[in-house]
């Protein structure tokens, strides 16, 4: 994600930075030494304490075997670690099982969560009276908490009482689906409220990234006689491409951390073929006292994304050569 | 500019009708479910029970209200209260705190100003859930547990606001400062007075933002809050539906009850809201 920093960083500084940058700071002498370490002292204090600290903890943790009931928290080298992998562990299979359901959400969803916003954003970038409106009402969903989102989608998609059911059945549909209950529908279910719930989310991003793009490209693409589809392909996916990977990154990220969801809505069943990496990390480490092993899980969580987020450069590199 | 046919005008109204039944039709999947939401907390048990459902409350029943306002086993009101308390005070910690490390960041020339700003973006790309675990450690050694701090403080540390600060106060034309240093004001006084008061837009999206994601926080309040009187909203509505089981009517006001105040925030600050996410996405 660095690149899309520097491109808003570029962005930002460019036109005026390169008359003033030499200037910058150049009053800090009348104040003291001290004056920018003061600045930064509240600041670095929780991001110390809660930012850094956890993360060395984490490390440390990981090469213990750090049960909360027990006096001692003996060094244990790589053990938690390899419980992982080796397949006659006793937490390999749940383990495992939680990344494929993590796995599964992410596969299923982002594509649908990179796709449905930049249609609705396409729909809202024209002008018409109302824009504002329609851009607030696709937005809201996501204002509210995940704990609302749970409690709200898992009353309607109840089997009996839900609207969900009620609805396809006026229409002349089953009118029985499992939607929280059973598979393939929990999985449909834990996606399509997630694309409802943040769709309006990146819709925004998309916007902004649209407004963006100079409109003569437009005017030249259609001169050349370019069509409708032409000009998308051309001129709005080009344009779109440090906001496409962002968009792609984030989301990526925000799924793989799924938890609330299924959580709530079809609280993991059936079996735990829906409980994810998140809930089966918080699972172990604070309800099973597994806290070392959990933050060896935590840790090969976040290589596994740090990974996938490389790969997603990569790839978005490698198309535009 | 060429001069519309009357057959181009035509297919314009056509585009407009398509385009205005697009909208109004995703409208309605986007508000039907809230609408829901508020039509059943307003019915009774029987009503809300009922086979085909009715789309109004009839009659409109403060069952549901009075339920989770007058059960002392689930003081949703005193919920409310804490989630209001955690929500306020977390976003004016992060308002203090990283408007003056943003300012460091962004204005003033130090030793290992590039080291400490690259170690903070640096976390931003490190999944908060990872550090769950060794967080709850933290907060555990500092006694911080089923207390008001722990919902308050550790989330306090972000590494967001700070970069998303310094972006803006790179953006404030340095001259202002310049004059401001002329007339004898010092770094303090440049920031309390030029600063802050120029970014007062970044600064009340930040503060939105941040209370936003507090309020709505669930994964972190439920493991390390647990006294009923201590909770927040979000792990007090799970504990509310495993109470309730299906009783609708009660747990939807206790939803519409966590809804509201973000709601009512959203179309307040909806400029704000929408520009701060727009510019969280193309500046990092």
């Amino acid at each position: 994600m660095a690149d899309v920093i520097e491109v808003g960083a570029a962005r930002d500084d460019a036109p005026p930075s390169a008359a003033k940058a030499p200037r910058r700071g150049a009053t800090a002498g009348r104040t003291g030494r001290a004056t920018p370490y003061l600045f930064l002292a509240p600041y670095l204090i929780l991001f110390g304490v809660f930012g850094l600290l956890p993360i060395i903890l984490g490390v440390w943790l990981s090469v213990h075997q750090w049960d909360f009931q027990l006096p001692n928290r003996p060094f244990v080298g790589l053990d938690n670690y390899k419980q992982l992998f080796s397949s006659d562990s006793a937490v390999f299979g749940d383990w495992w099982q939680s990344v494929r359901a993590t796995a599964i959400f992410t596969l299923l969803s982002v594509p649908l969560l990179v796709v449905v916003p930049l249609g609705l954003a396409l729909l809202l970038n024209r002008s018409f009276p109302g824009r504002t409106f329609f851009r607030a009402v696709y937005f809201a969903p996501y204002v509210l908490g995940v704990a609302v989102i749970g409690l709200l989608w898992r009353f309607l998609l109840d089997a009996n009482l839900g609207l969900v059911n009620r609805l396809l059945g006026v229409v002349g549909l089953p009118s029985d689906t499992p939607w929280v209950t059973n598979m393939p529908w929990a999985w449909i279910s834990l996606v399509g409220v997630t694309v409802w719930w943040t769709s309006g989310f990146n819709a925004v991003i998309y916007l902004a990234g649209l407004q963006d793009i100079s409109p003569e490209l437009y005017e030249a693409a259609r001169m050349d006689g370019a069509s409708a589809w032409q000009r998308f392909r051309n001129v709005t996916l080009p344009g779109l491409r440090p906001v496409l990977l962002f968009v792609i990154t984030t989301t990526v990220l925000a799924s793989a951390n799924m938890f609330g969801q299924s959580f709530l809505i079809t609280q993991g069943t059936p079996g735990t073929e829906t409980r994810t990496v998140v809930w089966f990390i918080v699972e172990e480490g604070l309800r099973n006292n597994n806290a070392g092993r959990a933050a060896a899980m935590s840790l090969v969580f976040a290589l596994m994304l740090v990974v996938v987020s490389i790969a997603n450069f990569r790839l978005f590199r490698y198309k535009e050569d | 500019m060429t001069t519309p046919t009357p057959t181009t005008r035509h297919s314009a109204l056509t585009g407009r009708v398509v385009l205005y039944a697009t909208l109004v039709a995703l409208a309605l999947i986007f508000l039907v479910p809230l609408a829901w939401m508020v039509i059943t907390s307003l019915k009774t048990y029987t009503a809300a029970q009922q086979i085909p459902p009715s789309w109004l409350p009839n009659p409109v029943a403060g069952y549901g209200y009075e339920q989770i306002l007058n059960n002392s086993a689930n003081p949703v009101l005193r919920w409310f209260l804490n989630s209001m308390v955690a929500a306020t005070l977390h976003s004016l910690l992060v308002l203090v705190t990283a408007s003056m490390a943003a300012y460091a960041l962004a204005r003033l020339r130090f030793r290992g100003r590039g080291v400490t700003f690259a170690l903070i973006v640096g976390t931003l790309f490190i999944p908060p859930t990872s550090l769950i675990i060794p967080n709850f450690l933290i907060v555990d050694q500092l006694s911080w547990i089923d207390t008001l701090a722990v919902v308050v403080v550790p989330g306090a540390a972000s590494a967001f606001g700070v970069f998303f600060l310094r972006q803006f106060f790179l953006s404030l034309p340095n001259e202002l400062e310049e004059a401001a240093t002329l007339d004898g004001a010092n770094q303090w006084q440049i920031f309390f007075r030029v600063v802050l008061p120029l970014s007062k837009p970044a600064l009340a999206t930040l503060a939105v933002l941040s209370f936003l994601t507090n309020w709505n926080d669930f994964l972190w309040p439920i493991f390390v809050l647990f006294s009923p009187e201590k909770l927040t909203l979000p792990p007090g509505l799970g504990l509310l539906q495993g109470s309730y089981v299906t009783d609708y009517p009660v747990i939807m006001a206790g939803a519409v009850l966590a809804s509201v105040p973000v709601l009512i925030l959203f179309v307040l600050a909806q400029r704000h809201i929408i520009q701060g996410v727009s510019r969280s996405g193309l500046k990092g």
